[in-house]
């Protein structure tokens, strides 16, 4: 069979038509597809109590698409739970990148869950956003994580800093350490240590205590004999509770001005009804509270919206803690897609790597490791509570921003006067 | 602060801790302590009893009252517990020990999921005036938080050795731990004893639930801590012994007061099984395991 130019030129034409329609249809369902993000939640398990990012995530996606989406796609999340499970999450994530096929990734929540998926992220060269996770990329020093919390350059150790900081400008000469036998705990305890000595500060006790200590009467009757100025407990939820409870029953002494620091569990809405007036003077990290210095865009909004959800989810009906940094997380994403046009992680990173983004948790940078270049970890003491009733922690003045400076709301009232 | 006085301090709160510890392990003294059956779940149906207690409050109730009107309808929940446990092992010949573990931590995680479900993983805790005040006699200071459900223990173990040794029901419940042929030759259903024996442990369990909560939040994970201890209680009494739970609680307690003041409070929890693994090298029996 003969076949002749033009006919030849036809079935060219054919034949590359063909062989490129795949392309071209896959390249035209994508841009029709939604962008996809996953992440997996602890929905059940002992995180559970961390479910409400979830919220966070579902707000900031719900506004991304009431504005047109990204890149003119729609977005959506892909969320598993994780159990709270470290087992679980590399398979998670593994189906997240592999089968769901998502365009971005935010990270577990914390630390010990987000350490399982990190070499699955670096290996992959994919984007992540790490969800309150500390120190999560100093060993892998991979060039595509995002930190969403504002722990901070060096946070292992200098999460609590601000602490020790207000100690020191406030002239206190005697230190107590106390810290839960876990390895946040401890890290930040030897970081606070190393930062004390540093400065002069006399150790006079540092004391390591197991989590499931319920009566601190002993560590309190040594405390008193000690005299110590200041106290830093690093504490978690339920021996939080009983520290708190210890202070009322036992006392700690007259020397001590500064007592807090590192106490997990006075930023949740169910402790902080526990404990009421019981808190008062104590200074405690947080990482957002109602005070006039933290007016970020868009932060007062956001909250009115999630305690609606939150109430009918039966979960944090406060939500300063994790919510606003999972929405935080989002606008870093977003932003670094509308800024460069494209989904290309290389590009992505790079841009946030250079450029400050503005969310609802105030403005952040980034180092090269991707955490925070400041570290905005609020110092801030409990003052006027009275009685058990939670509405009065969404008034300003009962969480007072004693650090970091540029935030700071008032100034440290003595421990004792405070409570008083 | 004298050396004195916290010794005495030591003393009296290690005092009171115990006798909390007896509380909880007192549900398992008569599971496992008499009846042989290893019932690791017991930790889990106090913290479900804590939950129950928390409820209650929330209504203004007395977070001890209410454990005394709830053991009623624990009671009746441990009866209908044995009842699942006989006919799905004991009768079918499986009532090993290796099975029953395994159906027991079964149940453990049962109760705790079904907390978060119903309850989420906050913690709870209740409301009473008495916490965060303190008793002061001299220069001993108590928090009422551990003496008030302190007291209660006292009163539950009398009127528990009074069951055993005073009524029939309590006899025959000896009995079947002892010999269980004889005494259905004697006429009575061993299996009803032993579902009676297994309703009076979960009605414990509430009032242990209530101690719990009254000294600290709880949240569905918290029998897992508690767990390691109940069981070194029950097994330093001596298997069966009620009184004796209660003098090896209060050693475990005032040991690791001690411990926590003059050494260091880290070594705290190992002080139990230190003192349990002591004391078996000595006495296997546990410390009144003869008397039963």
């Amino acid at each position: 069979m003969k076949i002749n130019r033009r006919e030849f030129a036809v079935l060219g034409a054919g034949v590359s038509a063909g062989l490129a329609m795949p392309a071209i249809w896959t390249g035209a369902r994508a841009q029709g597809q939604p962008i996809r993000v996953g992440c997996s939640v602890s929905l059940t398990g002992a995180l559970a109590s961390t479910k409400n990012s979830l919220i966070g995530y579902e707000l900031w996606r719900d506004d991304v698409n009431a504005a047109g989406g990204l890149l003119g796609r729609k977005v959506e999340l892909v969320v598993y739970d994780d159990q709270s499970s470290p087992a679980a999450v590399p398979g998670i994530y593994s189906k997240l990148v592999d089968v769901d096929k998502v365009d971005l990734l935010f990270s577990p929540y914390g630390a010990n869950l987000t350490a399982t998926v990190m070499p699955l992220a670096k290996q992959r060269d994919r984007i992540i956003i790490g969800i309150l996770t500390l120190a999560s990329n100093d060993r892998l020093k991979h060039d595509k994580f995002f930190q969403a919390a504002p722990w901070g350059p060096n946070g292992a150790e200098d999460w609590a800093r601000g602490f020790f900081d207000l100690a020191i400008a406030n002239k206190l000469q005697r230190i107590a350490i106390i810290a839960a036998d876990t390895e946040f705990s401890k890290t930040a305890a030897a970081g606070g240590k190393r930062v004390s000595e540093a400065a002069g500060l006399k150790v006079v006790m540092n004391q390591v205590y197991p989590p499931t200590l319920n009566d601190f009467s002993a560590i309190l009757r040594n405390l008193k004999a000690a005299e110590p100025e200041a106290v830093f407990l690093c504490s978690y939820p339920p021996d939080s509770t009983a520290m708190v409870r210890g202070l009322s029953e036992i006392g700690v002494g007259e020397s001590v001005k500064l007592f807090g620091g590192g106490m997990v569990g006075p930023q949740y809405a169910s402790l902080l009804q526990t404990l009421g007036p019981a808190l008062n003077g104590i200074v405690n990290f947080h990482l957002y509270v109602p005070e006039p210095t933290l007016k970020f865009q868009g932060i007062e909004g956001f909250l009115t919206r999630y305690q609606a959800i939150a109430k009918e989810r039966q979960v944090d009906p406060l939500g300063f803690y994790i919510p606003p940094f999972c929405y935080a997380a989002g606008q870093m994403l977003s932003e670094a897609v509308k800024a460069t046009g494209t989904l290309e992680e290389a590009k992505l990173a790079q841009w946030l790597h250079g450029n400050p983004v503005e969310t609802i948790v105030g403005k952040i940078a980034f180092n090269e490791l991707g955490d925070w270049t400041e570290r905005r970890v609020l110092m801030a003491q409990f003052r006027n509570i009275a009685g058990n009733d939670l509405e009065q922690f969404r008034q300003a003045g009962k969480q007072v921003v004693l650090d970091p400076p540029a935030l700071k709301s008032g100034d440290l009232v003595p421990f004792a006067k405070a409570r008083a | 602060m004298m050396l004195i006085d916290l010794a005495a301090n030591a003393l009296a709160s290690g005092a009171a801790l115990g006798s909390i510890y007896a509380l909880l392990a007192m549900g398992l003294a008569i599971t496992f302590g008499l009846l042989h059956v290893p019932n690791v779940a017991h930790p889990a149906i106090v913290v479900a009893g804590a939950y129950a207690v928390a409820l209650a409050n929330g209504y203004g109730a007395d977070p001890l009252l209410a454990a005394l009107l709830l053991t009623v309808p624990f009671y009746v929940l441990g009866l209908g517990f044995y009842t699942f446990y006989s006919r799905a092992f004991e009768l079918r010949g499986r009532g090993n020990s290796l099975q029953s573990l395994t159906l027991f931590f079964g149940v453990a995680l049962v109760i705790e999921i079904g907390l978060v479900i119903a309850f989420g993983t906050d913690l709870r805790s209740v409301s009473v005036p008495y916490v965060g005040q303190s008793l002061s006699v001299g220069f001993v200071t108590l928090p009422y938080r551990f003496l008030v459900p302190a007291l209660v223990t006292p009163a539950v173990i009398l009127a528990l050795w009074l069951y055993l040794t005073r009524t029939h029901g309590g006899l025959a419940l000896r009995a079947v731990a002892h010999d269980e042929r004889a005494l259905s030759i004697s006429g009575i259903d061993p299996s009803s004893v032993k579902r009676h024996a297994f309703g009076l442990a979960t009605a414990l369990a509430v009032l242990a639930g209530a101690a719990l909560i009254i000294t600290g939040p709880v949240d569905p994970f918290t029998d897992r801590s508690l767990l390691g201890r109940v069981f070194a209680v029950v097994v330093l009494a001596g298997l069966g012994s009620i009184p004796g739970t209660l003098v090896a609680a209060v050693l475990i307690g005032v040991a690791e007061a001690f411990v926590t003041t003059f050494v260091s409070p880290s070594w705290a929890p190992g002080v139990a099984f230190a003192i349990l693994l002591g004391t078996l090298g000595l006495r296997p029996s546990g410390l009144f395991g003869a008397s039963r």
